[in-house]
């Protein structure tokens, strides 16, 4: 909520004022240097975490079966429930110790990284998609086309996301591609509320105005006059819309009815892990925490780059 | 105002009725029902037979109108898993998922708005930076994984409450922290940048020029105004925990709404999947009617808008 509302009423500051200051005869606004955005960037504690963290959850993704020390899928029933290295009875083979079926813990995790980014970037992609063509074409026009779909965009936010999701994931019975389509297809609003008010504040820009004079066609103004503006408060939606992705599925998988079994979803591990709990608290806090760390993570960069679309920095 | 509450309550009207138009439409296109209720094993003449015996073979639309005919009257037919109609089971589980959210949204009202508040006032203190962490911590907790951690260290270990089920209001304490803290950090943020903004603008500059008491200025002058939509976001967010106890009610077999509806998708006992859909949509919609309503009463910008 308070993510909307901040980043609606931070854009007129963003580059989109360049175009009306310029239009009121004063001096452009400089386009910061390079190297200026990076010093802001690493400034940013919150936004150098999230950066790094990202980043190193991004190469674990890529390489993980490089990184992995074992098969995640292989099973090994004499060698159940071994705890981590740092208990008792752990050791180096497996570092992270195994679950109830023997599998490497780390191995699981590791591949992990895959499933929740994966979701995350692919789900963030489609809503993005669905949520800024109705928020741009609603800010354009305005009246009726507005009121349209601003009606859309209230149906949707009163529909209780996890149970439409978990009930549809139910029936289409759960795979991969189904919970990233599904939660594509819900998770728009967010989208939708932001590109519409950044619209609204473009449509009599200057330049804007100008484009239309000449005679560009719609799509044209849309795309190349709208977008471009409106693409720095799009990117830090789509990271919190990532990491709500995230969240989301690793929920369904933990209640059964997202990614299913053998896939070492993160979500999934803690609830195959909730049986063994109260005597091994590591099989689901390792999960658990590889969840907080990950989403933490991806909304620290989306804060921080928030930040830096604002010149005044955070309030 | 009185065209403002009417336009509002058409819209309401309108958007319950596109819901409950979409909910029964997805359930019934996304899958063959009568597929899934039959179970893998059944036989081709088993499942045309479970399609005729539940009206499945009639054509949606008119599947759709008797529904909703029905749903006016609280009528929302009979579940296919409990021998028991769905209203019953809804009205008998309902209290329980009332007071999870009503005590959830008290927790969070009561740690978000006095932490907003004294992180605005001592902006950039450790205080502000604590809260901040608090809200960020908050925002990237899994709900869940949050619940069963308070399982592990106040149940099993510490031993100081009920582990799960239902009972009295110590069964409720756990699931209420854990539904509660995924609506603190919106409501401590509003709270902080509403505060932040009003102590800077000029009639508080007034008010302390007059010679009030910092006391009087923060709390009749300062938050009074910075409130109003925290009031609005914590209608909202109220609707939101609504929809979430599915998540909280199943980590701790507390058997309200969440918890029937997880059984309800888990035994494909669909008449009770799009009740609780719909009920869980329409107290969204009335709670966001009535925070707009009294936004508007508190606040006329709003009502020309």
């Amino acid at each position: 909520m308070t993510v909307s509302t901040s980043t609606t009423s931070r854009p007129s500051r963003a580059p989109a004022a360049g175009g009306r200051a310029r239009a009121l005869g004063e001096l452009p606004l400089p386009r910061p240097a390079w190297s200026r955005v990076t010093r802001k960037m690493f400034g940013h504690r919150g936004l150098a975490i999230g950066l790094v963290c990202v980043g190193l959850a991004v190469l674990v993704a890529l390489f993980a079966p490089l990184l992995a020390p074992h098969d995640p899928y292989f099973q090994d029933i004499s060698n159940r429930m071994v705890p981590p290295v740092w208990h008792d009875k752990g050791s180096w083979t497996h570092v992270l110790g195994t679950d109830k079926l023997g599998r490497d813990y780390l191995s699981r995790l590791i591949y992990g990284t895959r499933i929740s980014l994966t979701i995350g970037l692919v789900a963030a992609l489609i809503s993005g998609v669905i949520g800024t063509t109705l928020g741009v074409l609603a800010g354009y026009f305005g009246g009726r086309v507005d009121a349209f779909i601003s009606y859309i965009i209230t149906t949707r936010l009163a529909m209780p996301v996890v149970l439409v999701a978990l009930a549809l994931a139910s029936l289409t019975g759960g795979s991969l591609t189904t919970v990233i389509v599904l939660l594509g297809l819900l998770l728009w609003d967010r989208f939708a509320v932001v590109s519409r008010s950044v619209t609204q504040q473009l449509r009599d820009a200057e330049y804007v105005y100008a484009a239309r004079t000449l005679g560009c066609s719609l799509p044209y103004i849309l795309v190349r006059e709208i977008l471009p503006n409106i693409a720095g408060a799009l990117i830090v939606v789509i990271t919190l819309e990532m990491a709500h992705a995230i969240l989301l599925e690793a929920t369904l998988s933990f209640l059964g009815m997202g990614v299913q079994p053998p896939l070492p979803s993160w979500g999934l591990m803690v609830a195959e892990g909730k049986a063994y709990m109260f005597f091994q608290p590591w099989v689901i806090a390792i999960p658990g925490v590889a969840l907080f760390v990950l989403v933490l993570a991806i909304n620290l960069l989306g804060d921080g780059l928030r930040d830096l679309n604002a010149p005044g920095g955070r309030n | 105002m009185g065209t403002f509450i009417v336009r509002r309550l058409l819209v309401a009207l309108g958007v319950a009725l596109t819901i409950s138009v979409v909910s029964f439409m997805l359930l019934h296109l996304s899958g063959d029902l009568a597929t899934s209720i039959a179970g893998p094993e059944a036989t081709a003449e088993q499942v045309a037979q479970i399609r005729v015996e539940y009206g499945l073979d009639r054509p949606i639309v008119s599947q759709y109108l008797d529904w909703l005919g029905g749903a006016l009257q609280f009528d929302f037919g009979r579940s296919y898993y409990y021998q028991s109609t769905v209203i019953d089971l809804i009205v008998e589980r309902m209290p329980i998922t009332l007071t999870l959210g009503g005590l959830a949204l008290g927790l969070a009202v009561c740690i978000s708005i006095p932490l907003g508040v004294v992180a605005a006032l001592k902006r950039d203190s450790w205080v502000d930076r604590l809260a901040l962490l608090f809200a960020v911590v908050g925002q990237a907790m899994p709900s869940f994984w949050f619940g069963l951690t308070l399982i592990v260290v106040f149940a099993v270990t510490l031993k100081w409450l009920p582990a799960a089920g239902s009972g009295g209001l110590e069964h409720f304490i756990l699931p209420a922290i854990a539904l509660g803290y995924y609506a603190t950090p919106a409501m401590m943020r509003l709270t902080r940048t509403g505060m932040l903004e009003v102590l800077e603008s000029d009639y508080i500059r007034t008010a302390r020029a007059k010679g009030l008491s910092t006391t009087s200025v923060i709390f009749k002058h300062a938050l009074r105004n910075a409130i109003i939509p925290v009031v609005a976001l914590a209608a909202v967010e109220l609707g939101f925990m609504l929809g979430g106890s599915v998540v909280i009610e199943s980590v701790f077999s507390l058997g309200g709404l969440g918890q029937l509806a997880w059984d309800a998708i888990s035994r494909n006992d669909y008449p009770v999947v799009q009740a609780v859909v719909l009920i869980i949509a329409l107290f969204y919609i009335v709670l966001t009617l009535l925070a707009d309503v009294a936004n508007a009463a508190l606040d006329p910008r709003i009502r020309t808008r």
